[in-house]
């Protein structure tokens, strides 16, 4: 792992690099970077599955994290890349040309988190939530219960009997 | 001479089928009158869970295909960031019905590598034995259920009923038939109970006797030959280009496994193999997930031979209502009877998760794979293959 990051830093700017465990480490790096790097890591380095592409919503800091999880069969190895974009700007490049299930992911982080991913295949078609017009859920200031609070009647909660009295009331109608 | 070599040469007549584009995609124009639409799902007896296919067909096969998924959507990874790490417990299993444990497992495994908690021996070794009783009891209805999408329904029925019996023992070691959360962060809920391997093993000696009766039904069974052999084939590039895991993969050739790639528990001290097969069609994947099932069997009792009678079974965590998780993140990986099942998951330093994102098999099998898959397919094999891939629809749609 230390000899890939050492290749890594010639050639790309990563940054934060991290061991997580034997086989699988994680490390940053810059947004107009990302593609060549995950090319260069599937052409030449033996990435050739990639596990998932999945978001962070940092709201704090004003950005989304988005990783890119990528395995070396060969070796064994779990790469993790993540890369920065601000909320303000939500557009990364698309990876939909190097794996053929790049796609699907892009298309759900569109939805989820409103990221456009320019030229990915069916990537403004609704994946899960069809017909959505509220902001994208899965936004850390998209509020659950606002939205449920707002959208669904409120049921009124279930009418309940102290057990004596309702069975005296129902056996013995006239004992007092 | 010349009439054999005609024979040989002959191709369908395919001029009422759609021309293909220079894309290599049919050109399909629905006013052309050569198509019609047909929805496969969301509630149809050959769907795996609420699962919808909108199925453009020519003739009686499939030009054009598109998964549509969302009919089970719970917002489990939003509710998890509203949650403390053991709220997520009773939530997490729900997003694979058929297997829950999985869930409980990765789940368990990213807050303790996360938070630093070093599991007991014992605690490894029952994990183990709940994850196997879940393989075997999921492979007993897959199994037989890949020839119950062709009509043969009696092979579900007798695998339905070896499935209660695991089911019996997990209520025994758990207390409960589905939904177990018996696997919880730092260890299990509970030992053995007295004579449970003794029990195990019976029902062990039945399920190897019910496997010579489905190779009978099944295997041999000629029909399932005919729509099985050659059918719903994947090609082998496809593997990592689609990122194609577990059975699937093993069925094209590949050694793929997470137990033996990259050991966890103590599956490095068990002796098995990969189950593969060469042919990558529904026949090659029916033979692995066939073999798989001798395979647990055969790892089950040789955890139960390994493992200590007694132990300690929870590791001391914090209090975990108010247990903050460092700042970091990590994906953890189990081999399920699908595939490589996995949990991204990242902590902020709070009691709350930032993130827990479920990578499944069936996020690319049910629909990069299976869109492909089932272009120029016949529209009765369109269940059969989806069945041969174990799409399950709540893991694409957390």
């Amino acid at each position: 792992m230390e000899a890939l990051l050492d290749r890594l830093k010639t050639r790309f700017d990563v940054f934060d690099f991290e061991q997580r465990k034997k086989y699988q480490s994680f490390c940053s790096v810059n947004k107009l970077s990302l593609v060549s790097l995950v090319t260069y890591l599937k052409a030449t380095e033996g990435f050739k599955v990639l596990v998932l592409i999945t978001v962070v919503d940092w709201i704090e800091d004003g950005k989304f994290q988005i990783t890119y999880l990528l395995n070396n069969p060969e070796l064994k190895t779990d790469l993790g890349i993540r890369t920065f974009i601000s909320r303000d700007n939500e557009e990364m490049e698309s990876i939909h040309d190097l794996w053929e299930h790049a796609p699907t992911f892009q298309r759900e982080i569109r939805e989820m988190y409103g990221i456009n991913f320019p030229g990915s295949p069916r990537v403004d078609e609704s994946f899960l939530l069809e017909g959505w017009d509220d902001i994208p859920p899965m936004r850390r200031e998209f509020d659950t219960k606002k939205y449920s609070e707002d959208t669904f009647f409120p049921r009124p909660g279930r009418k309940t009997n102290d057990p004596a009295e309702y069975m005296k009331q129902k056996l013995y109608p006239d004992e007092k | 001479m010349k009439n054999k070599l005609n024979i040989l040469n002959w191709k369908p007549d395919r001029s009422s089928f759609p021309d293909m584009g220079e894309d290599g995609k049919p050109v399909i124009s629905l006013d052309s009158e050569k198509f019609i639409k047909v929805w496969q799902g969301p509630n149809h007896p050959g769907i795996t869970g609420n699962m919808s296919l909108e199925l453009t067909i020519s003739g009686d096969e499939v030009v054009e295909s598109k998964t549509h998924v969302g009919y089970l959507h719970r917002g489990f990874e939003k509710l998890f960031e509203r949650r403390r790490y053991i709220q997520c417990f009773p939530t997490c299993i729900r997003m694979c019905v058929p297997e829950p444990d999985t869930n409980e497992y990765n789940l368990a495994r990213g807050t303790e590598e996360l938070g630093g908690i070093e599991v007991p021996e014992m605690a490894n070794w029952l994990r183990m034995i709940v994850l196997e009783m879940a393989r075997l009891q999921v492979l007993l209805r897959m199994v037989p259920g890949q020839a119950g999408t062709m009509g043969l329904g009696l092979g579900v029925q007798w695998g339905m009923y070896y499935r209660e019996l695991i089911l019996d023992r997990m209520e025994e070691l758990t207390g409960a038939r589905i939904y177990h959360m018996y696997i919880l962060p730092g260890g299990v809920r509970g030992l053995l109970p007295d004579g449970f391997k003794q029990r195990l093993e019976e029902n062990l000696v039945k399920i190897e006797g019910f496997l010579k009766d489905l190779d009978k039904l099944i295997l041999h069974n000629a029909v399932f030959k005919k729509r099985t052999i050659g059918i719903g084939h994947i090609p082998k590039d496809w593997v990592d280009q689609y990122g194609i895991v577990g059975p699937v993969a093993r069925a094209a050739g590949y050694q793929r496994d997470v137990r033996k790639d990259y050991p966890y528990l103590y599956y490095d001290q068990i002796d098995f193999d990969y189950n593969i097969e060469h042919e990558s069609d529904m026949f090659a994947r029916f033979l692995v997930r066939r073999k798989d099932l001798e395979t647990t069997l055969d790892i089950l009792r040789q955890i139960m031979a390994k493992m200590p009678d007694k132990g300690e079974i929870r590791a001391e965590t914090p209090n975990v209502l108010h247990w903050k998780i460092p700042k970091g993140e990590t994906y953890v990986r189990c081999e399920s009877s699908r595939g490589e099942y996995g949990f991204y998951m990242v902590a902020d330093g709070s009691e709350f998760p930032r993130r827990i994102n479920l990578r499944g098999p069936s996020y690319t099998h049910a629909i990069a794979v299976l869109e492909k898959l089932l272009v120029n397919a016949n529209i009765s094999d369109v269940s059969a293959i989806m069945v041969s891939l174990a799409t399950c629809p709540p893991e694409i749609e957390r």
